[in-house]
Formats: C-alpha cells, sequence, structure tokens
C-alpha cells in the first residue's frame, strides 16, 4: 500500500518529462542546464560532457546545436538574465587545454580514436557527480559498501578500462585507426557500465528508501499537527474553563468527535448526502449549545434537488435548537432512517416537555420552522410531548429516489 | 449481588468504573490484558465480564475465544470509545452479549450490567443502527431465513432503541412488557451471533463509520 502510494506520488517528475532550456543561470543557450535537470545531474558535468566531446571532431558543438534547436525555451517573465561570463570563459579555457593537449600528443588527428578517451571522461564525471557529496568522500577514500561488495565487478571494470586505454594507446601507433578504435570505445563503454550498474542500482534503492522515510515523516508530521493544533489546544482550554463543568463537557465533546471523524470517517460531503448532513447539523448544534446529541442513522440517500431534504434538514435543525435550548435535557438523540425514498428523522429528548394544549405551537418555531417548513415541502412533522416526559419531534419526508 | 470483572488497559478508566459502580454491583478484580484476563476470568468466575475492545494481545476478541472456546458461561458486556461497526459488529459476533460506548452513565451501566447477568442483552442506540443497517441493507438471498431476517417486532424494537427509548419507554410505547421487550433484543442478539450471512462481517468493515 505505502510503496504504491510511493510511486504514485507527484513529485513534479514525471517521467516523460519534456526537457527545456532555463533562461536562468544558462550560459549559452540554456541547454546543459536543461539536459542536466532532465538527467538529474549537476550542469557542469553537462557543459563538461559538451566540452570533451567538442574536442572529439566537433560532435559535442554539433549535439549542442541540435538540442538547442530541439528543445524549447522555458517560459521566463520579465528581462532574460544575463550570462554569467567568468563560468563560459572557464570552460572555453578547459576545452582550449584539451584541444592543446590533443594536438601536442597527436591524438587529435586520431579521430574518432579519440573517442573512447571522452567516452571514459564522461563516464567518470557522472559516476563523481550522481553520487551525493557524502557517498563521494566514501568513494574517494575507498571505503564505499557497494565497491567491497562488488569487489569482482568493480575489479572487471577497471580492467576493462585499463585494456582500453592501453589498446586506445597502441592503436594510434600501429592499428588501422578506425576499427579497433571502435572496438576499444565499445570495451571502455561495456566496462564503465559494469562499474556503475551496480552502484546506480544501490542509488536507486536508496532513493526508494529515503522516499519512503520521507512519506513516513510527512505522515508523522500530520499526527503531530492534529495533536497540537486540535487536542493540546483543547486541553488547555480545558484547565482554563475548569470551574465551569458544562463548558469542559462542550469542548471535550467537540474535539472528541472531531479526533473521531479524522480517525474513523472517511472524508465525507457533509452537504451531499442526508446522514452526512444530519451529523454535520448535529456536530454544530451541540457545539453552540453544549448539549450531547447522539446520532444513530440507518440508511441514506442522496439529497435531492428540488429542496425537500434540504428543508427537512433545517426542521430537524430547529427541533435540535429548541431540545437544546429549552428541554433541559443532558442529551439529545437524533435518528435518521432512510428506507426506500421515505426519509424520517426523529428528535428526542428527555427533558421537562411541554403541555401541548396550553403552550401554543408558534412558540419555539414549532409552527413555522418545523412544521410549516415541513408541509410547504410536502412532508409531516409530529411533535409528541408531555410534561416531564421529555419531547420527540418526528419528522417524515418522502423524494424520489435519484 | 452481581460480581463483576473490569478488563480494560488504562488504570484510570478501571478505577472510574470501579467508583461509579452502584452498590449492587461488586467489582471482584481487573484485569489490565488478554492473559490476566483469562485467568482471571478463570479464578474469580465472575458473573459479567467487563470487557475492552481494545487491548494489547488481540483485544476483547480474543479474550471472548479463549474464554468462550473453553466451555465457560460468563456472560460479557463489551465497553469502548470506539464506535466503529466493524468493532461493535466483532464483539458481538465473539460472544458479547451487549455492547455500551464508555461515555455511558454510572447509572446506565449499573443497569446494563444487571441486564446482562440476567442473561438478556443490552443494545445502545447505535448499535441497533448497526444492525438496522446490516440487516436492512442484503439484497442476496439468505441461507437461512429465520436467522437472516428480522421480524417486523424486532425491527420496531431495534429502532426505538436507536430513537434513544429506554426499554422500559418501548414496552409503553408498543404496549408490551419489559419482559417480551427484553426477549426481542435477545432474538436479535441471537440473530446477530448466529446468522451465517457473512455479509454482516463484510457490511461492517466496508462501513467505516463512527
Amino acid at each position: 500500500m505505502a510503496d504504491q502510494k510511493t510511486l504514485a506520488e507527484p513529485g513534479g517528475d514525471a517521467p516523460y518529462r519534456r526537457m527545456t532550456r532555463p533562461m536562468e543561470g544558462r550560459l549559452v543557450g540554456g541547454v546543459a542546464q536543461g539536459l542536466a535537470s532532465q538527467l538529474k545531474l549537476d550542469p557542469v558535468v553537462v557543459r563538461l560532457m559538451f566540452v570533451l566531446l567538442s574536442v572529439v571532431d566537433g560532435v559535442g558543438f554539433v549535439a549542442y546545436a541540435v538540442l538547442w534547436m530541439v528543445a524549447p525555451r522555458e517560459p521566463h517573465e520579465g528581462h532574460a538574465p544575463a550570462r554569467d561570463w567568468s563560468q563560459l570563459a572557464a570552460f572555453s579555457a578547459i576545452g582550449m587545454a584539451l584541444m592543446a593537449f590533443g594536438w601536442l600528443t597527436g591524438a587529435s588527428k586520431g579521430g574518432i580514436g579519440m573517442l573512447p578517451f571522452a567516452v571514459g571522461g564522461i563516464g567518470a564525471l557522472i559516476l563523481w557527480q550522481q553520487a551525493d557529496p557524502v557517498r563521494r568522500r566514501n568513494w574517494v577514500s575507498g571505503a564505499t559498501q557497494s565497491i567491497r561488495k562488488n569487489r569482482v565487478r568493480t575489479l572487471l571494470g577497471v580492467a576493462l578500462v585499463v585494456v582500453g586505454a592501453a589498446g586506445f594507446l597502441a592503436a594510434q601507433g600501429e592499428l588501422a585507426p578506425a576499427r579497433p578504435g571502435l572496438l576499444f570505445t565499445v570495451v571502455v563503454v561495456g566496462g564503465l557500465a559494469v562499474i556503475a550498474a551496480p552502484w546506480l542500482a544501490g542509488l536507486w534503492k536508496e532513493l526508494q528508501l529515503e522516499r519512503r522515510e520521507r512519506i513516513r515523516q510527512e505522515e508523522r508530521a500530520e499526527v503531530a499537527a492534529m495533536v497540537h493544533d486540535s487536542v493540546l489546544h483543547t486541553l488547555t482550554l480545558i484547565q482554563r474553563v475548569a470551574q465551569d463543568p458544562r463548558e469542559v463537557t462542550r469542548l471535550a465533546r467537540a474535539q472528541e468527535r472531531e479526533l473521531r471523524n479524522w480517525l474513523y470517517q472517511p472524508a465525507q460531503d457533509a452537504d451531499a448526502t442526508v446522514a452526512a448532513a444530519v451529523r454535520r447539523i448535529a456536530a454544530e448544534e451541540e457545539d453552540a449549545h453544549g448539549v450531547a446529541i447522539e446520532v444513530v442513522c440507518v440508511g441514506d440517500i442522496a439529497l435531492d434537488s428540488a429542496g425537500k431534504l434540504a428543508a427537512m434538514l433545517k426542521a430537524s435543525r430547529q427541533a435540535m435548537v429548541n431540545a437544546a435550548k429549552y428541554s433541559e435535557s443532558p442529551s439529545i438523540s437524533v435518528y435518521a432512517e432512510v428506507e426506500g425514498e421515505e426519509v424520517t428523522i426523529f428528535v428526542k429528548d428527555r427533558g421537562k416537555g411541554f403541555d401541548l394544549d396550553t403552550v401554543p405551537l408558534d412558540r419555539m418555531g414549532i409552527r413555522e420552522s418545523i412544521i410549516g417548513r415541513m408541509e410547504r415541502h410536502g412532508g409531516t412533522a409530529r411533535v409528541r410531548t408531555e410534561p416531564g416526559e421529555g419531547t420527540e419531534v418526528m419528522l417524515t419526508m418522502k423524494v424520489e429516489k435519484p | 449481588m452481581t460480581r463483576v470483572l473490569i478488563v480494560d488497559d488504562h488504570r484510570l478508566f478501571r478505577s472510574g468504573v470501579r467508583a461509579e459502580l452502584g452498590d449492587s454491583i461488586q467489582v471482584v478484580g481487573e484485569a489490565e490484558d488478554v492473559d490476566t484476563a483469562v485467568k482471571a476470568i478463570a479464578e474469580l468466575e465472575p458473573d459479567v465480564v467487563l470487557l475492552d475492545v481494545h487491548m494489547p494481545g488481540g483485544g476483547g476478541q480474543e479474550v471472548l475465544r479463549k474464554v468462550l472456546g473453553s466451555g465457560s458461561s460468563v456472560r460479557f458486556l463489551a465497553l469502548s470509545v470506539s464506535d466503529a461497526a466493524e468493532d461493535v459488529i466483532g464483539v458481538i459476533r465473539g460472544g458479547a452479549r451487549g455492547y455500551v460506548t464508555k461515555n455511558i452513565s454510572g447509572k446506565e451501566l449499573t443497569d446494563a450490567i444487571r441486564r446482562v447477568a440476567d442473561g438478556d442483552a443490552v443494545f445502545s442506540p447505535r448499535l441497533a443502527g448497526f444492525v438496522l443497517d446490516a440487516f436492512a441493507s442484503s439484497e442476496a438471498p439468505s441461507i437461512d431465513p429465520e436467522l437472516d431476517s428480522l421480524t417486523q417486532r424486532e425491527r420496531e424494537v431495534l429502532r426505538l432503541i436507536a430513537r434513544g427509548y429506554a426499554y422500559k419507554e418501548i414496552a409503553k410505547e408498543l404496549f408490551i412488557s419489559v419482559k417480551t421487550v427484553e426477549t426481542h433484543v435477545s432474538s436479535v442478539l441471537r440473530k446477530l451471533q448466529l446468522s451465517n450471512r457473512h455479509e454482516l462481517s463484510r457490511w461492517a468493515t466496508a462501513r467505516r463509520l463512527v
């Protein structure tokens, strides 16, 4: 489960993100930077790659030009930022030096024979850069676990690199330049792949672990925030109003409800169905009046577009308000039932009740807000009460199933 | 005098219940997890065990399984802060004779214990709602019609419990005796425990509502 979540998590790195050329921090056209962010490398490495490849018959130049044309420019607001000329100069200097070195050793004349050099150099650069600083240090100190673990493969890879290099030199001297050069290039690349593969796999695994850890931490942070924002806050409030038992109860109830919702309740749209709406109304009135309202719902139905159920919910709210305000009952029971097309809501208290004959119905909003409202929308409302026996309001409404 | 064992992993709660219970109840012991509970029940042979649903070592259902599995006839009343359907239905099907939430008042709890001690069932409004919902939601053909559906009368009784009526009020409302109300509730309990409609459990799991 957690893994699936991990995989599905949007990290901004969709698998086929298109390469773009950013304006910010570009040296020439932003190609190296765009490619670097695409490959998750340091731009410096990519730039060095281009410089190295450019020394080899200008391959780097061509590649750069092609990428410049192909990759779209990243949208940038405002004035285009200036290039960093000092860095550009540094890279140019490196390129010049390499070129001079090639010319002096005669390697550049070999044309394609130079490729193993460039490939080997790029491989090494990637190895260096991909590792995070800690890993790089380990790599340098020779204590890295992956090297130890895969000693055989490492040795094999290193041997291949050495053979490739030696062969390159031999080819420069004696052999026909093209064919062995290619062959050795393949050998060198193969060697580098063998060196890098296990290490890259290790990196990948580490990345996954890191991601999982991050999600776990986020979850923990969410719980901590929940506890802090609500529970701790409520406990503090309770201590401050400790002499007012009514307020203490109200705070505790509200907190309990919130915590329960958070723990068990699937995210629900409070305005979509009868059961959810009844629960929400009860919670609001419980908060407003400090009287516990127990809600039991059986069945559920979506609210109708004609507003019949919305009217019924308003009437039920009025009944809850009455019970909370006038009945002096310590708790109120609300029962909502959906059976086929009939919705019934009961609001019952165990309070003092009243005499229906002596207390006029237009008091407490009963006639208007409860009975009148229900009848206008084609429902019925019944009030049962007796002095000392509590009150029960029963609301019934028929709706057509959507 | 009803002899009661309190099983709960929260010490504060145990002492709270002890203090709240009326004079007609004698608390003979306390246990804080599954193993101590099983041992205490065997040693003390209480009339009623007040059983917490969530406990280390498997929870209330594990205690029910071990004790009732060994042929004991001790009666259990489940007590929990959780109102999740799977917990409620789970302990009832595990053999508890009633389910009340921990915010119940001392007087109500005393009544509930006495009722369970007498062999009757105790349904909270919420449990009644769950049962109505669970038995109504079935569309699959039942295997045993007697066990797999509620009678009209049982439905009426459950509905009144869900509406917040006490047994006495239900009796008055339906013009029957309190004893008859108890009989109906016990019969619902029996159906709840014995019906092998697996939708019951599935329904409870699917409905993770408080």
